[in-house]
């Protein structure tokens, strides 16, 4: 009884299935204590469904690569999802005519404080010069971001992942600094969470306003595109 | 659905072709991204008093960025394929990520309500 369990687990776990269904029902607890705690940003579902996936895993002995084999079609969406983003933006446009001042100003510094500051001070603090270049385009959206890292030198599959923390960190302290420093204006929350938290922090302007949502989608279009073009320049 | 989300796929292609054929820095998403964009400006205009937006494609796409963490999950496990890295670079890392994230959030915002309060 026990082997036969065994057996169709041992057969479950290698089908790519396993790891698609895995991350969507994850993913879905996640999104649903999420909004059961308020939206609250340590409840973060990006953080949750990682820390649960990893963890089931590595208790199972289950190497990545073949979670990935079903997760992969998940992660291929990103493509489309990214030019989808042209429809939020297109609806921001309105708002950019009212507030391009504030964002010719605000997101170019942005920009440069998150990427040059990350590799500022992964350099003071000893970085690898492999981990340095893979630091730097943290800020921006995953296909971006990889794509700049193998340009620089950089690991592409350790950016992912610095971008992954760095959006969870943006989405997580984010909204509290910003409440802190006594940011209301849906503007500029949008722009500061889209230009340092890429679509982490997007989703998460999402949650707190569809203006919130829409500044934070422009951002993190135009951040990612300046990242794409400064970096390799100074490099 | 369906056809819309061939759209958003032909558009990336496009982004990808693009990329390819100029040497362009810039990832093929995000040319794509900038080309619909682009469609929906000259759509918007041609139109003037329409809306620029097909209802349906906006349901689409209301769809793929409802979920838009979901997308992400995938490549955030790979966390665990870096522990030994991440562990050696800890503090390195560690301090870089919260460091120029905090200091990125805490420049654009007051900047952005510096530049928008009317005087």
């Amino acid at each position: 009884m026990i082997d036969g369990l065994s057996d169709i687990w041992v057969y479950l776990a290698r089908d790519p299935l396993f790891g698609l269904t895995l991350t969507i029902v994850a993913y879905l607890a996640a999104d649903r204590v999420y909004r059961w705690l308020g939206l609250h940003p340590l409840a973060n579902p990006v953080l949750w469904s990682v820390i649960v996936l990893a963890g089931v895993l590595w208790a199972t002995d289950i190497p990545y690569a073949r979670y990935f084999e079903g997760a992969q079609f998940i992660h291929v969406l990103l493509g489309p999802a990214t030019v989808a983003l042209a429809v939020p933006l297109y609806r921001a446009l309105g708002t950019l005519r009212r507030s391009w001042r504030g964002i010719a100003v605000a997101l170019p510094a942005a920009v440069v404080v998150a990427s040059l500051g990350a590799v500022g001070l992964a350099m003071l603090f000893g970085a690898e010069d492999v981990t340095v270049a893979s630091v730097a385009p943290k800020a921006v959206t995953t296909p971006i971001a990889m794509g700049i890292s193998e340009r620089i030198g950089g690991l592409p599959s350790l950016t992912a992942v610095l971008v992954i923390l760095t959006g969870i960190l943006g989405a997580v302290l984010g909204p509290p600094l910003l409440t802190l420093l006594k940011v209301r204006d849906p503007r500029a929350r949008g722009i500061a969470l889209g230009a340092a938290a890429h679509g982490i922090g997007t989703a998460r302007a999402f949650n707190e306003s569809p203006e919130t949502g829409a500044h934070a989608s422009l951002a993190m279009g135009l951040a990612g595109v300046m990242t794409a073009v400064l970096l390799p320049l100074v490099w | 659905m369906l056809p819309w989300l061939a759209l958003l796929l032909v558009f990336q292609l496009a982004g990808e072709a693009a990329r390819h054929a100029l040497a362009l820095p810039v990832p093929g998403p995000v040319l794509g991204m900038l080309a619909l964009l682009l469609t929906l400006g000259v759509r918007g205009w041609l139109k003037r008093d329409g809306d620029a937006v097909p209802e349906s494609l906006e349901r689409a796409v209301g769809v793929l960025l409802g979920h838009l963490s979901l997308l992400f999950v995938p490549a955030g496990v790979g966390v665990m394929t870096h522990i030994a890295l991440l562990a050696t670079e800890a503090v390195p890392l560690a301090v870089a990520l919260i460091g120029s994230t905090l200091a990125a959030i805490a420049t654009a915002g007051p900047l952005m309500v510096l530049m928008e309060r009317r005087p």
